[in-house]
């Protein structure tokens, strides 16, 4: 039988749970925020909010059969492909950005890429052939139940997230190529605790919960039932909707350069990690550069602290020390001083 | 009790009914019962049920990734010379049943895997150099087979089946089976599609898992599923009030986490833990719970009358019923850390290690051409593959550990020093914390021990418990003791590696039947502590008494612990040596 993928449920009818659509808009628009971690209950629509993202970004231009989607401009020059260097002309297309599955027991040499076994046995040619990363590269890795991903995996992958970088040396090979994308991983807490390293690799992090609202619960029941019986009905109906959010991301992507922060917003933005003592510059950093992909997506011309109030949470929730004796959520404590440090 | 065990069987049979309508809608069924002729006799009906060349297979507990998922076919393989691919166990099932016996055994890392199927209705692995996509629209029936309160399902599984069902009270001669005609079953399958839902019910099937406390959204979508389903079963085109009442029975009254009061104050708790929705919103959330509307009261009816005996006790004492949640969730993080994959190195397969093949043809593949010798030569096999090659896989064998404080509450203890042992207690849990360990509490005082706090990785949880607990009262050691065998046992059958801290001044006066009586006390409390020793447990005793006590010693040697006695030690020298009692040496046994 061969596989028939199922439609993806379409991003704009996701009812409620803003802050992880938020998130999710604002890596789509700025992948140097760093990935999104979405943890929450079970059936709060995690794993659907990130595959319906998928359908919605807009398609990107590659080179013809490079394996590592180098952009036309920027060839790598590591693949039989653009070997010839940027002065060549290239056929081009577009294709849609990449959501990797990072599926759980994926082995090591599927993540990095290893000797093409194939071609190794039947020619005799040490080929290198890639593995997920170089897949994800330019899009998104996306794993979910991220803490129940073995050590060893997370390992590989905190080195290639920090550096943009994938190096192999196995098997006689010596690849390096690059591998820049933007993790996305959710999980349930209550499975397992995430690991502190990878915790901190995440640019936002949101928690979402299922929402108490009778309301609320009765429509996302009712969409989803609706979806179920006639996918391709329910995603007709919504195609208008998720053309209007396509259009908003291109828009978004294409003024974020011109987007003004002022000193102040940097020095508001630096006053609130300090008064949360968070550990590094990474929150600052991660922080100004989310309330600017969000003033692109909101059509602002400058960061203002509306933006650094609203992504505030989800950029320093999961940087904070943590007190193992302190039963404070930290998602209050950032509330908290956010509330003294903007309002002072 | 008879009537009870009629109306169970009944709704198994409907359970396996509605499964065999609409399979992949449901997801599955949870089906409480221990192998016996009556499950024996329910898996036959539903056999019966299904229609004829329906994939129907059994998942063994020991199942590794490559027939689960799928991997590389040796035989093919080293036939090809190339990389040949095998379906796994998952996509030979699409279309029809995976079962599952003694699931609640199932490791978190096979429910991980098999949660990401359901969800997806295809089977992707990437593994063995091959990226594997197949479809596999499969439903699962758990056979839960455990014993005690301790033991459940993996909760990520159990989330994504609709239906559940006890077969334990059913005795073989309630068990009838009617008579079941294909015909009609093949039509309501054909027209379960086409059911149409009145517009009050879903909301009815919202506010009743509102009104029990039921979080997840996919427990109405698949309780509307269900509804649908006993709908054609039942040859109606429109769901009916009876349809809502056996949904609201076999998928939200199992996953009930409290009790519907009916003057509607239970959202006003629910949203004290949850960000409050806009005010606007809350408004309508108020009006519409009160008035939930004739229909929800009769869903709402029809769930409180199957709710399962056990958890009316637990809302009933107020008692936290997200207890057993986090024991499930730490359970679940064990077995995951237990055998996880390490990737393979050189060595020689037998014995302990296993043939990583595909590693293997790996190590083997630059060299074929040097091998094969001259050119042309086809005399010799497709691949050589020799001793060097050889490629083993390797495993984490590290349990987690679950630290059992033994507490002392008595009043001998308490008149010394409780409130200090409480605080020794509480910075041995923060470094339990921080070695990601999980921790359990029992009390003893008065007549009883008491499980104060079941195996858990929060803090939270662990210090609210310590605090809350009073003094006062005999020394029933024996029981303490006893209780802490059983937990110890309890930790042990999940892989786990238990460690007993005991904080005791050692004087026992109760006896295990809750009588008074020094000696016959202490003797209980030695042959309890040489029981526990005869586990070959890491155990520490901390005596609280002012001055060292003999008793607390000869108590520590029979049960073959460290002893330290409080005065002594200060909150680093005993982090230091709780620490020290890892016993690493008992991992072998878990593994």
């Amino acid at each position: 039988m061969s596989p028939r993928p199922r439609p993806q449920f379409p991003f704009s009818a996701i009812v409620g749970q803003d802050e992880m659509k938020l998130a999710l808009l604002i890596a789509a628009v700025d992948a140097t925020v760093g990935g999104v971690l979405v943890l929450g209950d079970r059936g709060t629509g995690k794993s659907t909010a990130v595959r319906a993202l998928a359908a919605l970004l807009p398609e990107m231009r590659v080179i013809v059969g490079c394996p590592y989607a180098c952009a036309p401009g920027a060839p790598q020059g590591i693949c039989d492909v653009c070997r010839d260097g940027p002065e060549k002309r290239h056929r081009t297309a577009l294709v849609p950005v990449p959501v990797v599955d990072l599926p759980l027991g994926a082995t090591e040499d599927r993540v990095v890429g290893a000797l093409d076994i194939e071609r190794a046995l039947a020619q005799g040619v040490k080929a290198f052939e890639p593995g997920l990363l170089a897949r994800a590269h330019r899009g998104f890795l996306y794993i979910d139940e991220v803490n129940l991903l073995e050590d060893h995996i997370v390992d590989l992958l905190l080195d290639v997230a920090a550096s943009g970088e994938n190096v192999v040396e196995r098997e006689g090979l010596s690849i390096r190529h690059p591998a820049r994308f933007v993790l996305v991983g959710s999980g349930n807490p209550e499975e397992g605790e995430l690991r502190p390293q990878l915790l901190d690799r995440f640019g936002l992090s949101v928690e979402v919960s299922t929402p108490s609202d009778l309301a609320l619960r009765v429509e996302v029941v009712r969409r989803r039932d609706a979806f179920e019986r006639d996918p391709k009905g329910f995603a007709s109906a919504w195609a208008a909707e998720e053309a209007k959010l396509r259009r908003r991301i291109a828009q978004a992507r294409r003024r974020l350069d011109e987007i003004v922060v002022p000193d102040g917003a940097i020095e508001q933005a630096a006053r609130l990690c300090m008064a949360l003592g968070t550990d590094g510059l990474r929150g600052e950093l991660t922080l100004i550069r989310a309330a600017r992909a969000l003033a692109a997506l909101d059509g602002e011309k400058e960061v203002s602290l509306a933006q650094l109030r609203r992504v505030a949470p989800a950029a320093l929730r999961h940087r904070l020390r943590r007190n193992v004796l302190d039963e404070t959520v930290s998602t209050t404590r950032v509330d908290r001083a956010i509330a003294e440090v903007f309002e002072a | 009790m008879r009537e009870a065990a009629t109306a169970a069987w009944e709704d198994a049979m409907l359970a396996a009914a509605l499964l065999s309508i609409d399979p992949a809608g449901l997801g599955g069924a949870v089906i409480r019962a221990r192998p016996s002729p009556v499950r024996d006799r329910w898996l036959a009906w539903l056999r019966g049920l299904l229609p004829p060349g329906t994939p129907l297979r059994k998942l063994p507990l020991s199942i590794g990734d490559e027939r689960l998922l799928g991997g590389l076919d040796l035989a093919a393989t080293l036939r090809a010379g190339r990389p040949v691919a095998e379906r796994g166990l998952l996509a030979e099932a699409d279309g029809g049943l995976v079962l599952v016996p003694m699931a609640e055994r199932l490791s978190g890392a096979i429910a991980a895997r098999l949660a990401s199927v359901l969800d997806r209705r295809e089977v992707v692995a990437e593994r063995d150099g091959l990226a594997l996509r197949h479809g596999a629209t499969i439903s699962l029936v758990l056979f839960d087979e455990s014993a005690g309160e301790d033991e459940t399902c993996p909760p990520a599984l159990v989330e994504r089946l609709a239906l559940s069902a006890r077969l334990d009270a059913v005795a073989l001669a309630d068990a009838t089976l009617p008579a079941c005609d294909p015909a009609e079953l093949a039509r309501a399958r054909a027209s379960v599609a086409s059911v149409t839902v009145p517009r009050d019910a879903i909301e009815a099937l919202c506010a009743t898992a509102v009104a029990f406390g039921i979080g997840s959204l996919r427990a109405p979508l698949f309780a509307l599923a269900a509804s649908r389903a006993a709908a054609a079963l039942a040859g109606r085109s429109v769901v009916a009030e009876a349809d809502l009442a056996a949904a609201a029975r076999l998928v939200l009254a199992p996953r009930a986490t409290q009790l519907p009061s009916l003057q509607g104050d239970e959202v006003e708790e629910a949203t004290d833990d949850q960000p409050l929705p806009p005010a606007d919103t809350l408004e309508t959330e108020n009006g519409s719970d009160r008035n939930p509307g004739p229909l929800a009261d009769l869903v709402i009816a029809a769930a409180l009358a199957a709710v399962p005996p056990g958890l009316l006790a637990a809302a009933g004492s107020g008692g936290p019923t997200r207890a057993t949640t986090s024991g499930r969730a730490g359970a679940a993080k064990t077995s995951v850390l237990r055998g996880a994959p390490l990737g393979a190195r050189p060595g020689t397969p037998g014995g302990s290690g296993r043939l990583a093949l595909f590693d293997t043809l790996r190590a083997a593949a630059p060299w074929q051409r040097l091998r094969k010798g001259p050119e042309g030569s086809d005399s010799g096999p497709r691949i050589a593959v020799r001793r060097e090659d050889f490629r083993i896989r390797r495993f984490r064998e590290r349990s987690e550990t679950t630290t059992i404080f033994v507490v002392d509450a008595s009043g001998s203890a308490a008149l010394a020093r409780l409130a200090e042992a409480k605080g020794a207690v509480e910075l041995l849990l923060a470094d339990c914390y921080v070695r990601r360990d999980r921790v359990a509490l029992v009390a003893f005082r008065g007549k009883a021990a008491e499980l104060l706090l079941p195996p858990t990785s929060s803090l939270v949880r662990a210090r609210r418990a310590l605090s809350a607990l009073p003094g006062g009262g005999g020394t029933p050691l024996a029981a303490g003791l006893d209780a802490a065998r059983a937990l110890a046992e309890s930790v042990l059958r999940r892989g786990g590696t238990p460690v007993v801290v005991l904080l005791t001044d050692g004087r026992a006066n109760v006896t295990r039947a809750g009588t008074g009586g020094r000696d016959i006390a202490e003797a209980e409390a030695l042959a309890s502590a040489r029981e526990l020793a005869a586990m070959r447990l890491s155990a520490v005793l901390i005596d609280t008494s002012p001055r060292p006590q003999v008793q607390a010693q000869r108590l520590a040697a029979a049960m073959a612990a460290r002893y330290v006695p409080l005065p002594y030690a200060d909150a680093s020298a005993l982090s230091r040596v709780v620490r020290s009692a890892q016993p690493w040496r008992t991992a072998e046994r878990a593994a």
